[in-house]
């Protein structure tokens, strides 16, 4: 990428089952708080004339089912300070609202972007939603959910490529145990691949363990050009490569071993970027897990290991906090994290990393990592963003 | 370096209250066709898909997953925008900004709404009521907020109930000529005043219907862009803003359209077109126009923007409208098209704006074409003041 994007600044609220006590406003406002405060920038309305750091633009992502109201970014402007400014609104995952804060920038009509993302899965039923996001003629009237689709994809792979639960629950052990390092994880645990196998069936093959849990959180990021971004902070995190791609809806119309679109907007992404080798040039990938086989799934997809050797790579360690690419350090989406959201706390852990700032869940030395957020059944449209501290 | 970009494609459904006999994915489908024809391209020269709706209208949780046969984004790059009314013009402005980073060949951006699938008044239940405040107003989308602006304006005496009606028979005269609008009807001034109050002094034709109906356009960047030819709408600039009326919430009523920023929408509406105009040296809207497409949710509103877009002074639109000056064949025609108030299928109708007002540039008008048409101002409105300007030339410059 010819013009490089900075982050300079990030936050996310602690994942928690459920925050009574905020409402979606209240949600949003914790890290556009700490993002803004952090900068000391202001906004384009209260810019004096002559400055030119300022926040011009606000990409928030939210969408009306979850929040149960029409426009639901219409009454979040006080909390998220858009006032007689630019200010548009993402109904996909999060990390597309930061491909979309990219775009805005290298559009050349923005300079300083706001991304901010909430949800609250607590206060719905999400499968009923979920059963929304799929055609209306032949797959709604199944009563099938994201989780139903799920199982259908875990099977196939299991089928096409003879990957095992043992494996799919390793992910599981891996992540939970990682969440053990982050404070803001809601569910870190030790576990045991016996226990993620014994928990609940829900839909063959998937267990509740296989899942990621209800969550409620948000989370912000502050998106500059790259000379803006300078003057702004000692320690940008730049944005060198961003890919999206939509898969077929219908199920049936694709192999749902093989994750077609994941692929293509990697190497979008990689391409961008200048990445040949991911495995070796990956210093630590956040990758969005909603089930615990999409780790393994998003992995080749990704292009860390060859198609169908998925398996192999949780079985060789080299996505453990200590392995040659480790994969979800923060515990990923198993260990807690609202969809919508998920996508950009992916940027944002990897954000974290690059700058050393990781805590207990540092990878030392990560130079270059990799967030991505899915959106959509069984993955249908993908996104990948990587980034750099050099 | 950003790239100089225009829309090389037009593409819309005919508008109706009904469509029973498509899919909403088909319904997409036949906008997204006739604006690849239009352009003279095949789906393979799109990289990019962007779309709006409003998902409660008509039961579709992301709509550019499930509608991806329909709108042909399969392996390609794309997402879901949305902002209420605007959504239309979100997502061209989202469009215009993918194609002026020179990473893509051609955008597709899709506005649609099939209301007949759903409720949208349902969906409006759930609009600008604040849970734990507002929802004790009982006040619902937007006639209220929309009765308030017609009140400001007769109280201040900008225009009288006759200068709107005669104002709404100009809507449905273009709108007759227009083949895709769905109110065509030619009124008279008798009907409209005669017609059924809603909200006083709000009257049943004073009011966007319910319009089932999708908008494509393709935009593309001029390094990149396949059958650039003359004819294209170029897309000099453009400007979003987010009004925010919220801090009115609990206090005088934000559904009740009252405050210190004047009725709902005309501060978004002001402050886009003036940065707009202040970026591109315009001082002389009026004049320097040759058409002007706006978001106009009932005639009451279409009037308003006169004044918020200074085609007029403060408090003389009235005038303006006897004057005849933004008729077909006035000296600053407005909404060649017929308008909202013709035609609302609300995803799309914010984007058909801007349709319009690039179709008005490629002399593609028809009955409904204004003469030498060479700069093109298209003003949104939306959700609470939001509002989006653009300025379309028949040159890149």
């Amino acid at each position: 990428m010819t013009n490089r994007i900075g982050i300079i600044a990030a936050a996310q609220t602690k994942y928690e089952a459920s925050k009574p006590q905020l409402n979606n406003g209240e949600l949003v406002f914790e890290v556009v708080e700490k993002v803004v405060l952090e900068t000391g920038l202001k906004y384009e309305d209260q810019a004096e004339e002559g400055e030119d750091l300022f926040i011009d633009s606000i990409v928030s992502c939210s969408e009306d089912y979850w929040a149960g109201k029409t426009i639901s970014d219409m009454l979040l402007h006080l909390e998220l300070g858009a006032f007689a400014m630019h200010a548009t609104k993402v109904a996909a995952d999060g990390a597309q609202a930061v491909y979309h804060g990219v775009i805005s920038i290298l559009s050349g009509k923005h300079d300083i972007v706001l991304v901010a993302a909430h949800r609250k899965e607590s206060e719905t039923v999400g499968s009923i939603i979920e059963n929304a996001g799929l055609d209306p003629f032949y797959l709604r009237p199944l009563g099938m959910n994201f989780l139903d689709a799920a199982a259908l994809q875990a099977k196939r792979y299991m089928y096409k490529y003879g990957v095992t639960e043992e494996q799919f629950a390793k992910v599981v052990v891996k992540n939970l145990k990682n969440a053990k390092n982050n404070p803001l994880a809601q569910r870190p645990m030790d576990i045991t691949v016996k226990e993620v196998i014994g928990s609940q069936e829900l839909a063959r093959p998937i267990k509740l363990l296989d899942t990621k849990p209800v969550s409620d959180g948000a989370c912000a990021l502050i998106l500059a050009k790259e000379e803006k971004a300078k003057r702004l902070t000692d320690r940008p995190i730049w944005i060198t490569g961003i890919g999206n791609c939509y898969d077929a809806h219908y199920l049936g119309d694709r192999d749902l071993a093989d994750c077609q679109a994941l692929t293509i907007a990697a190497q979008k992404a990689y391409n961008m970027a200048g990445i040949t080798d991911p495995y070796r040039q990956i210093d630590v990938a956040e990758i969005s897990d909603e089930y615990s086989y999409q780790e393994l799934l998003w992995s080749e997809g990704l292009g860390f290991c060859e198609r169908g050797k998925g398996g192999r790579l949780i079985d060789s360690g080299a996505t453990e906090m200590a392995g040659d690419l480790p994969i979800n350090p923060s515990g990923g989406l198993l260990a807690g994290v609202p969809s919508g959201v998920a996508g950009m706390s992916r940027v944002a852990e990897a954000f974290l990393q690059l700058r050393g700032e990781a805590g207990n869940r540092q990878i030392d030395g990560a130079k270059t990592a990799l967030a991505h957020g899915v959106t959509g059944a069984c993955g249908q449209s993908q996104c990948v963003i990587i980034l750099s501290n050099s | 370096m950003p790239e100089r970009i225009a829309i090389i494609g037009v593409g819309q459904t005919e508008f109706k209250s009904k469509n029973i006999e498509v899919s909403q994915s088909e319904l997409v489908n036949s906008a997204v066709g006739r604006a690849l024809k239009n352009a003279e391209l095949s789906i393979r020269d799109i990289d990019a898909v962007i779309i709006s709706n409003m998902e409660l209208f008509e039961g579709l949780y992301l709509a550019d997953t499930i509608l991806s046969e329909g709108t042909g984004s399969y392996l390609k790059s794309g997402m879901k925008v949305q902002s209420g009314g605007t959504s239309g013009s979100t997502c061209a402005v989202t469009a215009f900004e993918h194609a002026a980073t020179g990473l893509f060949n051609a955008v597709l951006a899709i506005g649609f709404e099939k209301q007949d699938e759903g409720s949208s008044d349902a969906g409006l239940r759930a609009i600008s009521e604040d849970t734990f405040f507002d929802i004790n107003t009982g006040a619902r989308g937007a006639a209220n907020v929309i009765s308030e602006l017609a009140l400001d304006m007769l109280n201040r005496g900008s225009v009288t109930e006759e200068q709107i009606a005669k104002l709404r028979v100009k809507q449905s005269e273009n709108a007759s000529r227009n083949p895709h609008a769905h109110l065509r009807k030619r009124l008279t001034v008798d009907d409209v005043l005669k017609s059924r109050y809603i909200i006083p002094p709000l009257r049943l034709w004073h009011i966007c219907p319910t319009s089932v109906g999708a908008c494509a356009i393709i935009v593309a960047p001029e390094s990149r862009a396949k059958n650039i030819s003359p004819k294209q709408a170029w897309v000099v600039d453009w400007v979003s803003v987010h009004g925010g009326m919220q801090p009115l919430v609990g206090y005088q009523g934000v559904a009740l359209g009252k405050g210190p920023l004047g009725p709902m929408w005309t501060f978004g509406v002001e402050q886009s077109s003036a940065k707009l105009y202040k970026r591109n040296g315009i001082t002389d809207p009026r004049k320097e126009f040759d058409v002007v497409e706006v978001y106009d949710m009932s005639t009451w509103n279409e009037a308003a923007w006169y004044e918020c877009i200074r085609l007029c002074e403060k408090n003389s639109a009235g005038r303006l409208i006897d004057e005849g000056a933004t008729a077909l064949n006035g000296d600053i025609p407005v909404n060649p098209s017929g308008g909202v108030t013709s035609t609302n299928a609300i995803g799309a109708s914010a984007m058909l704006r801007i349709a319009e007002a690039a179709i008005q540039i490629r002399g593609e008008g028809g009955e409904r074409q204004v003469p030498h048409v060479k700069t093109a101002l298209a003003v949104t409105a939306g959700g609470d003041s939001y509002s989006s300007a653009v300025l379309l030339k028949s040159s890149p410059v």
